[in-house]
């Protein structure tokens, strides 16, 4: 992450990313109490939907406004079958400027590597990054050792996905576990494929302060990753143990966004 | 949130420190930096500042924000038809995009909307204070500046305050370049500055003579056709009228295709004349001059309409204006029109008349400055220019990246001075550099850049700066 800033942009000026509809839930305080707002980006599967279940209203009780976005060709927003990584990140720093002021943002699994290359874009007032999926071999070859079934085609342009064990802990009861899993999508063969062998980010603008929480039992993110997404921010990450990689949606959802939430509260540019 | 007018800052902080200037108090701003005019430079120049840490005091003579695309504003000089001729993608900032379900040439009043929701997204008005204009800036020791200001108007008493450093963004499309000619004082008809033009109902039944092809000679022109009696389209020299879309998609986009590709100016030029060739045809058979100049050139004309209407006769094209008489106009090829109103499209002219012109190196005051990258100013290292380029591309990037470049040379004259020191010598040397290929001697071409060029060599700027 040490690269230098970038002023040309011939590829963003020439061929602009086409615009496809977005899905955006949002859910908004009474009073206005000049927080940023916090703009959710779920992983490859997800929409918006898996914030929508527990996190943007709780992030409302605590006075924050709320928006969760749907990455093109999943959930509610349009079919984009021949997405990249930079669409999904066009798309996040889109919704990022639309917000009244100066947003968050929440990227969770893959849906962190879209919010990093979106920090090039879009001066975030922080960043948070949640069981993050940064890329790269490392990625590959834990989730082949985690779930070699579920892996393997996606490796050559197939499938990817995710066992019950890999999303939840136990805690979690059986019938909700069975109702998320029904409702994950399928991502993009190319931004699957950039996933894994894509470019690294570029530094982010306006030197946001980030945030990297996770599980130590995540069976998609290793503990060690964790540390080292934290470690490229000069962080160090926060642990829910106990917990699966969607922690969002698993049995202990309140405690990861409570710590998010404080965090921002305490952050001097923050709340 | 987009209310237009604005009161910003509700007063004055009170000075920290009671300094002197000629018996006048002056209030010491301490680390703050200046800036002027909150149009779409000085409000970048905010949010960059501010983003780097500094404090920021930025004053604006109108009462809201969005300089030239505020039409409210009574120097503002956009006119109820003008859309961009930069495409969206090459005219937002960097780093804040306009919606991307708007149309390619958004209108007038979609930029005024997008600058509004850049200035509350980054929070920028707490910043300015508004109906503030600065009426001079004059440097004192150390590298620091004192700015004095007054009510928009010349009401109220004068203020001056010492900053850190000024970044003037005042603007460069508002004082009116008006041509003199022999007889134009007994001309009985309307004769008016395109500045003042605002509305087709101006024109409407009338006979209009239409002076100059910059855009918005050619955009008035164009409106002529369908409101006015009749339109003369008075150029001094043949152009390439570039239509907004080409090969399918907005023509600078298209440049910067082959930009990427790294195709020679030469061979870009080669292609767009016979690009405008096989669409547009050859416009002498209209009656037009042919280019005395290559396209790229000269200031890139973007307009679809005109050689529509040339071809539907509803626009005469006819040379130079030479001599006005009462009743009529005289042009260089002998012939005389007959016009009720006058329309000079004969563009702007900068000016900074709140800076002794020596500092920015315009000794014999030809409105020519000497900088470099058009911004940093020689044995002035606290003070920048934005804005100051005329580009083949939008302008808010470029002001966007002057503004970081501006922000990061500051801080670095606290945290590593030999590094800002030799930025400084590079400032002398290079003074005057041009970024465009060779254009038409013109008094609109001397900040002619081409935004590849220019961006290019701001970036090197930008890297060598941060090196170890
Ligand atoms: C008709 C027209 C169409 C254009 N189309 C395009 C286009 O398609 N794409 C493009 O990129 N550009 C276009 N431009 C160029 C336009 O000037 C820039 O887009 C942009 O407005 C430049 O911003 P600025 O902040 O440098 O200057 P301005 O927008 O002029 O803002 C300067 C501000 O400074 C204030 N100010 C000036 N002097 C003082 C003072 N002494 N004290 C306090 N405040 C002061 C002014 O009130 C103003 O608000 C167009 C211009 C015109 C006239
Ligand atoms: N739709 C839009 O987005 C839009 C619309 C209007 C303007 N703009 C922008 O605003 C800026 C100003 O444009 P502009 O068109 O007002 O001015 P401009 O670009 O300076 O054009 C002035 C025109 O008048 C001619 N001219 C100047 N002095 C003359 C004289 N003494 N006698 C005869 N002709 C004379 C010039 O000829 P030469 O060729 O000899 O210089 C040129 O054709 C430009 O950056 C432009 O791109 C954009």
């Amino acid at each position: 992450m040490s690269q230098q800033v970038r002023v040309i942009r011939g590829r963003e000026w020439a061929r602009p990313v086409r615009p496809v509809r977005r899905e955006v839930l949002e859910a908004v305080p009474g009073l206005d109490e000049g927080r940023p707002p916090l703009l959710f980006v779920p992983g490859f599967g997800h929409g918006a939907w898996a914030f929508a279940e527990h996190w943007l209203g709780h992030a409302v009780e605590r006075g924050f406004s709320g928006y969760a976005l749907s990455l093109r060709g999943q959930s509610g927003s349009g079919p984009a079958p021949e997405a990249t990584l930079r669409a999904y990140a066009h798309d996040v720093v889109q919704a990022a400027a639309g917000l009244p002021r100066q947003a968050v943002l929440v990227g969770h699994g893959a849906g962190a590597l879209v919010v990093a290359h979106a920090l090039a874009r879009y001066p975030a007032r922080a960043a948070v990054l949640v069981a993050p999926v940064l890329g790269g071999w490392a990625t590959a070859v834990a989730a082949l050792r985690r779930n070699p079934l579920g892996t393997l085609p996606a490796l050559v342009g197939g499938r990817l996905r995710y066992s019950r064990a890999q999303l939840f802990g136990p805690e979690l009861s059986p019938d909700e576990a069975r109702r998320h899993l029904s409702r994950l999508g399928r991502p993009a063969r190319r931004a699957q494929w950039q996933l894994l062998f894509g470019r690294e980010p570029e530094p982010a603008v306006g030197d946001p302060p980030v945030l990297v929480l996770g599980s130590p039992e995540d069976r998609v993110v290793p503990r060690s990753a964790l540390t080292r997404a934290a470690r490229r921010y000069a962080s160090a990450p926060l642990f829910f143990p106990g917990m699966g990689h969607d922690l969002m949606l698993d049995a202990g959802w309140r405690e990861p966004i409570d710590a998010i939430l404080d965090w921002l509260e305490k952050e001097p540019s923050g709340g | 949130m987009t209310t237009s007018t604005d009161h910003g800052r509700p007063d004055p902080e009170s000075s920290t420190l009671d300094l002197n200037r000629d018996g006048r108090s002056v209030s010491d701003r301490g680390e703050t930096v200046c800036v002027i005019g909150a149009g779409p430079s000085g409000l970048t120049a905010i949010k960059n500042l501010t983003e780097h840490g500094f404090g920021v005091d930025c004053y604006e003579r109108e009462t809201g924000v969005g300089g030239v695309w505020n039409w409210r504003h009574d120097r503002s000089p956009v006119y109820a038809s003008t859309h961009l001729i930069s495409s969206r993608p090459l005219t937002q900032f960097p780093d804040f995009p306009m919606p991307d379900d708007w149309p390619d040439y958004p209108h007038h009043s979609q930029l005024l909307s997008y600058l509004e929701r850049y200035a509350d997204h980054f929070d920028l008005r707490r910043h300015v204070w508004f109906g503030t204009e600065v009426v001079r800036v004059e440097p004192v020791d150390g590298d620091r500046w004192d700015v004095t200001t007054r009510s928009t108007g010349g009401y109220g008493p004068e203020r001056t305050s010492r900053y850190a450093a000024v970044v003037v963004a005042n603007g460069h499309n508002w004082s009116p370049k008006l041509p003199d000619y022999e007889g134009l004082a007994e001309f009985r008809g309307d004769v008016m500055h395109a500045a003042a033009y605002q509305d087709p109902a101006q024109l409407r039944g009338r006979r209009v003579l239409v002076v100059g092809a910059g855009n918005t000679g050619c955009d008035i022109a164009a409106e002529a056709a369908q409101q006015a009696a009749h339109c003369w389209h008075s150029t001094r020299r043949g152009y390439w009228y570039a239509p907004k879309y080409l090969l399918g998609r907005p023509a600078d986009q298209l440049n910067d295709v082959l930009l990427a590709l790294r195709l020679p100016r030469r061979l870009r030029q080669w292609l767009f004349h016979r690009l405008l060739r096989a669409s547009v045809g050859d416009l002498t058979r209209f009656g037009l001059p042919r280019p005395d100049h290559r396209m790229l050139e000269t200031h890139p004309i973007v307009n679809s309409q005109l050689v529509y209407y040339l071809s539907h006769g509803r626009v005469t094209p006819v040379p130079d204006a030479v001599r006005f008489h009462p009743d009529s106009v005289e042009l260089a090829d002998g012939r005389q029109v007959d016009p009720e109103l006058v329309v000079f499209a004969t563009g702007y002219l900068p000016r900074f008349e709140f800076l002794d012109p020596k500092i920015l190196g315009d000794d014999g005051m030809t409105g020519r400055p000497a900088l470099w990258l058009n911004a940093f100013v020689p044995n002035h290292p606290t003070l920048a220019v934005a804005g100051l380029v005329q580009p083949d591309s939008g302008v808010f990037p470029l002001s966007h990246w002057q503004s970081v470049l501006f922000a990061r040379l500051l801080r670095l004259r606290e945290t590593r001075p030999s590094k800002a020191a030799a930025f400084a010598a590079t400032v002398t040397a290079r003074a005057g550099e041009r970024y465009a290929g060779p254009v038409k001697e013109s008094s609109r071409h001397w900040f002619e850049v081409g935004h590849a060029d220019y961006l290019r060599a701001l970036q090197r700027a930008l890297h060598n700066l941060e090196a170890k």
